[in-house]
């Protein structure tokens, strides 16, 4: 790795002051994305700015709209233990990594990395969650922007994201072999107002939400009502793991798949 | 089973503690006063002449000790291939030099272009991105085939072309062969890949050279499967140093499975750096390094012609593979895919004629060598998957057509050259049906169906040659060395012994099966015996741990001290109880004249030849220790029968291995515990070659699995517990423990296995699919449902 | 370079470090306590496995400086106070849950930190949990086998020899 400091803010006041009087500064959260890519010397930030100390963006709590309230450096051993109320939430941090990286992992760090492979992506877009920062807050639709990237700025760092409860809603993830992130995972939700289904892991540009699927979903939640409807393979990621009509046809089962269990 | 802990009993291991425990000496838990770091600078690109590397940016910074390239290496040799095929027309392979630093060329994605030695690594690797290095790309040769035809691109521009050797075994024959396929009443065949593995043993590869100035001595720490053959290979072919001035030393090495047998260029690195900086110079391979430095396994693409009469016996076999080498030839290359693969054609079965030609082929990838099983797989796979496909073909039951094929007789002289000495096929494959419980397979096929899900039986045999091997018999096959294996046996004043053994242990737990073997002949308890290993400098010359010989060989070898040691101590013995020595009785460590009640301990005996005061002076000399070198009269032939069943999901193309059964006939069996810990581990190389494994380029030469990310290595959620069985036992006719060796069956009776079980799953669902190529991924199974 | 100081096995621990130093460099780097091994650099092998505050993290994955103040735990600290093995590990000896010993560290803190979790898992569990300790030599066979023994199930209908 290249050489940097490491900062270890106690307040999200703190970590903003260290992170935006530096162009150089990088926010750490559980690292273990993070530090991989920093073994590879693929990044040179010359200060690391840890987020896992900061007490007031851990934990989870039920807001008064009935959301789901997860601190940005809530670990995923932590939302698996502590989202009963949510249980798709928790089954789905549960089954993140493997158990050692779950100790460490953030759900925030998970989101601001936006790997089009994670699973919280389709989380946090199939609640309609809110992802909210230290200046603002973002909707789900307006949060992920393409293959690595958001809507945060520059110095901008996820403090909370708040997820709506859906009356049901499951996750299922087809493990890409090596990495055992999402070859292909589909969270279905199924909300008063209507059905979410997020795919991650399909496309180059990240986490998307399948129309089609959607509104048929929301006039009859069923796997029947799923038959016949399909993806197309060609926009799809093709790679080592599976061509594209490979992951459009593990979207479609997944999802069915997702249907039946929520 | 033995209560006492001699042949046969499962003793637990002592190495095991101080592994548990984070006491084990790894060669990176070895840091030595005033080391410098090396990192070595490796090319991005698979094919480019080195047109310029330009290290003067990066001389001065910080920390910065010396930087190395090709040219502080014009005096010293290149890396040598340890095996020289001759071809089918009688002339020697094509053997390009291997250079230490890449010289001229790069020829893979990380071949090493320059060292750079510096107090830290960080420090090095900083130093490593100063570096100005001018490649002018060539086009990357990737594809065999298109490699061998006119025009193209050469790997090495000093040979004539990327062809290494074009062999064919037994040339002879061919004719009959053709002749005997265009007669037959059914022929099947098969065209298929062998998938390029990259072993990926847990520990990387590590190297700290040190040189002493007040003796002159070179010092070697590497994580080798073999120091001594790193010693003689370095020191005379490399750098000129001879061995009584050159000590290597393998202490505790974490795996090795073929990739650690290899002289590689960062210990010849090592040792010459530590002698020109006169610091000792430590390397250690990250994991994305040893993806493009370690030497990769298999990669032969065959096609096999299976010819049978209308009794469905089989009259001929006909193979045709190319074999790739990658960019150079490593130590063993040239034999994988001939004598170690050409001769294991004809499996368990008795076909009358074979042939098999091989082409092996330069391309820009990373050079490939042995794996576990090193060619053994291959060949079992082809033959195995064809017969298959023609149970299938025939309509006829896939084991009742192998049984109708088995040699049942021997030895049996194959026309492939080697001899099996003894075997009994159909007893393995009865043990087999009964442990594999195969008349519950259609209640389980129903259940399976009843989730939606696909199952098949994948059923196979194996032989393989191993215990390797005979000197004069691989001499006249092109290796450049012998294989033989050596021990000392001191025996100590106060009767506690030590062997010394030329074998290396690297997860195979030979301190605590050698012990064993001694206390057992003995009669003593196996806390007496130490087993020393890895270091040169305490141990005879050896050839090293690989091809499943360390106690076919290397135990013989330690067999035949210990009876030197014994007749010497009958000898004493007979002098202390003045008796003649034909009446002395050895058993449970006391020795006794036959017909009396005298006896003397073992203690007695050993302190007695130390402390020589009433003693046969005139007929023996003082002491206790004896050598032995044994070189094994043939190979040693271990074979079974496999079977496994698998559950595949249509909807995925995810397959699940549900059961597994191996029958293996090891011969003799000294430790059952670390037997079967051998077949679990060779199993699950097997299945993983067969179910997720791939080392993948792109048409540029890049490594697309450069790391665990995109190469799947098998969890334990991947696998079952599996049934394993020895008690099938032949014994070895020709080493004197009657064993066979155990370690590489299970990576070379698996892959057809998994593969065989699969296609059935298919079929019996309704696809017409005779073949997939390994891996069966999960989207490769998939997409070869849709047709 | 930057101070840091925490409890190793029970002793407390302090040394320099750098930003960049990871757990496992101050471990085995700075305080010579080379039982935690590295096995990959892209957190997957599990070969580091150590117990931070009493759970189970990649040491390669994770740096020196965050581990401040903390109580870390590794493979030399899980033998009985006599020095005699713990139950875990002597449950590996008896079942031959390890050949070449290289993975065997982060297994043993793995399968410690399953067992306070969940003392008497499965097999399914067992293996799953596993998903981040890779092994090349034993084909997890006996490593599972060990860990269901150490939980004190009865594991003699477990196929062995």
């Amino acid at each position: 790795m290249y050489a940097f400091d490491i900062e270890r803010p106690t307040r999200v006041t703190d970590a903003v002051k260290l992170l935006s009087d530096s162009t150089e500064s990088q926010p750490l959260g559980g690292g273990q994305t993070l530090i991989p890519t920093l073994k590879q010397r693929l990044a040179a930030p010359d200060r690391l700015v840890c987020l896992s100390g900061i007490d007031e963006m851990r934990g989870i709590c039920t807001d008064d709209a009935g959301r789901i309230c997860v601190g940005a450096s809530t670990t995923h051993v932590e939302v698996a233990a502590g989202a009963a109320a949510y249980p798709a939430l928790a089954a789905l941090a549960g089954n993140i990594g493997d158990p050692a990286v779950r100790n460490r992992g953030t759900l925030g760090g998970s989101l601001a990395n936006n790997d089009p492979s994670a699973c919280y992506p389709s989380a946090v877009l199939a609640s309609g969650a809110t992802v909210v920062t230290n200046t603002r807050e973002i909707a789900a639709d307006d949060f992920f922007d393409g293959l690595f990237t958001t809507a945060l700025e520059e110095g901008e760092i996820i403090t909370e994201v708040k997820f709506p409860v859906p009356e049901k809603a499951a996750y299922m993830k087809f493990d890409q072999p090596a990495s055992r992130f999402a070859l292909v995972g589909a969270f279905v939700a199924k909300h008063a107002d209507g059905v979410r289904v997020a795919i991650t892991g399909a496309s180059e540009e990240g986490v998307f939400r399948w129309a089609e699927a959607e509104a048929a979903l929301s006039s009859d939640f069923s796997v029947a009502a799923l038959e016949g409807l399909s993806l197309d393979g060609s926009g799809m990621i093709s790679d080592l793991h599976g061509t594209g009509d490979y992951r459009a046809n593990l979207a479609a089962v997944m999802t069915k798949r997702a249907v039946a269990a929520a | 089973m033995p209560a006492d802990g001699g042949i046969g009993a499962s003793n637990k291991r002592r190495e095991d503690v101080r592994f548990l425990t984070g006491n084990g000496n790894y060669t990176d838990d070895i840091n030595m006063r005033g080391q410098a770091y090396v990192h070595f600078l490796r090319s991005d690109v698979a094919h480019g002449t080195l047109k310029g590397v330009d290290t003067s940016a990066a001389a001065g910074m910080p920390g910065v000790i010396q930087i190395f390239t090709a040219a502080d290496f014009a005096d010293v040799g290149g890396i040598p291939c340890g095996w020289q095929v001759t071809d089918k027309h009688g002339e020697v392979m094509q053997e390009p030099k291997h250079p230490v630093l890449a010289e001229g060329k790069v020829r893979h994605v990380g071949d090493p272009i320059a060292a750079i030695v510096a107090e830290s690594r960080e420090q090095a690797r900083d130093a490593a991105e100063a570096i100005e290095v001018d490649i002018d790309d060539l086009p990357a040769v990737m594809d065999m085939k298109a490699a061998l035809a006119d025009g193209s691109t050469k790997v090495h521009d000093d040979l004539t072309s990327n062809l290494c050797y074009d062999w064919g075994f037994v040339e002879e024959n061919k004719d009959a062969v053709d002749q005997a396929i265009k007669d037959a009443a059914h022929v099947t065949t098969l065209e298929l890949v062998n998938n390029r593995l990259i072993p990926n043993a847990m520990e990387p590869r590590v190297a700290v050279g040190d040189f002493n100035r007040s003796t002159g001595d070179s010092t070697l720490y590497t994580t080798s499967q073999n120091p001594h053959v790193i010693r003689l290979l370095m020191g005379a072919f490399v750098l000129g140093i001879p061995e009584h001035k050159l000590r290597v030393v393998a202490p505790d090495v974490g795996g090795g499975f073929g990739s650690k047998i290899y002289h590689y260029a960062e210990e010849a690195f090592c040792t010459f750096a530590a002698k020109a900086l006169n610091r000792p110079v430590k390397w250690t391979c990250s994991r994305s390094e040893a993806f493009m430095s370690d030497a990769h396994g298999r990669d032969h693409v065959t096609k096999i012609d299976l010819a049978l009469d209308g009794d469905n016996n089989f009259t001929a076999i006909r193979t045709e593979t190319y074999a790739n080498m990658g960019a150079y030839l490593s130590t063993f290359a040239p034999s994988i895919p001939t004598w170690l693969h050409g001769t294991l054609m004809a499996g368990n079965y008795k076909t009358p004629v074979i042939y098999v030609n091989v082409k092996a082929v330069f391309t820009n990838t990373v050079p490939v060598d042995a794996y576990r099983g090193a060619g053994r797989p291959e060949a079992t796979f082809q033959l195995e998957r064809v017969i298959d496909k023609a149970a299938r073909e025939l309509g006829v039951d896939p084991i009742a057509l192998r049984r109708q094929n088995f040699v049942t007789e021997f030895p049996y002289a194959t026309p492939v050259a080697v001899e099996y000495d003894t075997g009994d096929y159909h007893a393995t494959m009865d043990k087999l049906e009964e442990m594999a419980d195969m008349s519950g397979f259609e209640a389980r096929l129903a259940a399976s169906q009843a989730k939606g899900k696909l199952r098949g039986l994948g059923v196979n045999c194996y032989i393989e040659a191993c215990g390797i091997a005979p000197s004069n018999l691989v001499g006249q096959l092109g290796a450049r060395a012998g294989l033989y294996e050596s021990a000392t046996v001191r025996v100590n004043a106060t009767g506690g012994l030590v062997v010394m053994t030329g074998s290396h242990s690297h997860g195979q737990g030979h301190e605590t099966s050698f012990a064993q073997v001694v206390a057992d002949m003995i009669g003593i308890a196996p806390d007496m015996v130490e087993v020393v290993h890895g270091d040169t400098a305490n141990t005879p010359m050896g050839m090293g741990t690989y091809g499943s010989r360390s106690l076919a060989v290397g135990g013989s070898a330690m067999v035949r001290a210990t009876e030197k040691i014994i007749a010497k101590a009958r000898k004493i013995a007979a002098h202390l109880m003045e008796a003649s020595e034909g009446d002395i009785e050895l058993k449970d460590g006391q020795f006794s004249v036959a017909g009396t009640d005298k006896s003397v301990a073992w203690g007695d005996v050993t302190l007695a030849a130390y402390v020589p005061h009433n003693y046969p002076l005139e007929e023996i000399e003082p002491g206790l220790e004896e050598t032995a070198f044994y070189d094994p009269a043939n190979f040693t032939y271990p074979a079974g029968a496999y079977a496994c069943e698998v559950e595949l999901d249509p909807e995925t193309g995810k397959v699940t291995i549900e059961r597994f059964a191996a029958a293996d006939d090891f011969g003799n069996i000294v430790n059952p515990m670390i037997v079967s810990g051998q077949v679990h581990g060779g199993l699950a190389q097997g299945i993983g070659q067969a179910l997720m494994e791939g080392c993948a380029y792109d048409e540029d030469g890049q490594l697309l699995t450069g790391s665990y990310m995109d190469y799947t290595m098998p969890r334990a959620d991947d696998v079952p517990f599996y049934r394993v069985d020895h008690s099938c036992q032949t014994p070895c006719t020709h080493n004197p423990l009657g064993v066979k060796g155990c370690g590489e069956a299970g990576a070379i009776g698996s892959p057809p296995a998994v593969v065989n079980a699969v296609i059935d799953a298919l079929q019996r669902g309704g696809h017409d699919i005779t073949h997939i190529n390994m891996p069966l991924t999960p989207s490769r199974v998939w997409s070869a449902m849709q047709g | 370079m930057a101070q840091v100081s925490m409890t190793v096995n029970g002793k407390a621990a302090s040394g320099e470090i750098e930003g960049r130093t990871l757990l496992v460099d101050f471990l085995r780097d700075t305080l010579g306590m080379t039982g935690t091994h590295v096995g990959c650099d892209t957190s997957q092998c599990g070969a580091c496995v150590v117990h931070l505050d009493g759970k189970a993290v990649k040491a390669c994955a994770i740096f020196a400086a965050e581990a401040e103040g903390a109580e870390v735990t590794t493979v030399e600290g899980m033998a009985n106070d006599d020095g005699s093995l713990g139950t875990i590990q002597q449950a590996f000896q008896d079942h031959h849950g390890l050949q070449c010993g290289f993975c065997t560290p982060g297994m043993v803190m793995s399968a410690a930190a399953l067992l306070k979790d969940n003392p008497t898992p499965s097999e399914a569990e067992i293996r799953d949990y596993l998903e981040g300790n890779i092994c090349r030599c034993t084909g997890y066979h006996n490593i599972v086998k060990a860990i269901m023994a150490a939980s004190g199930q009865d594991v003699s209908s477990i196929a062995a020899e």
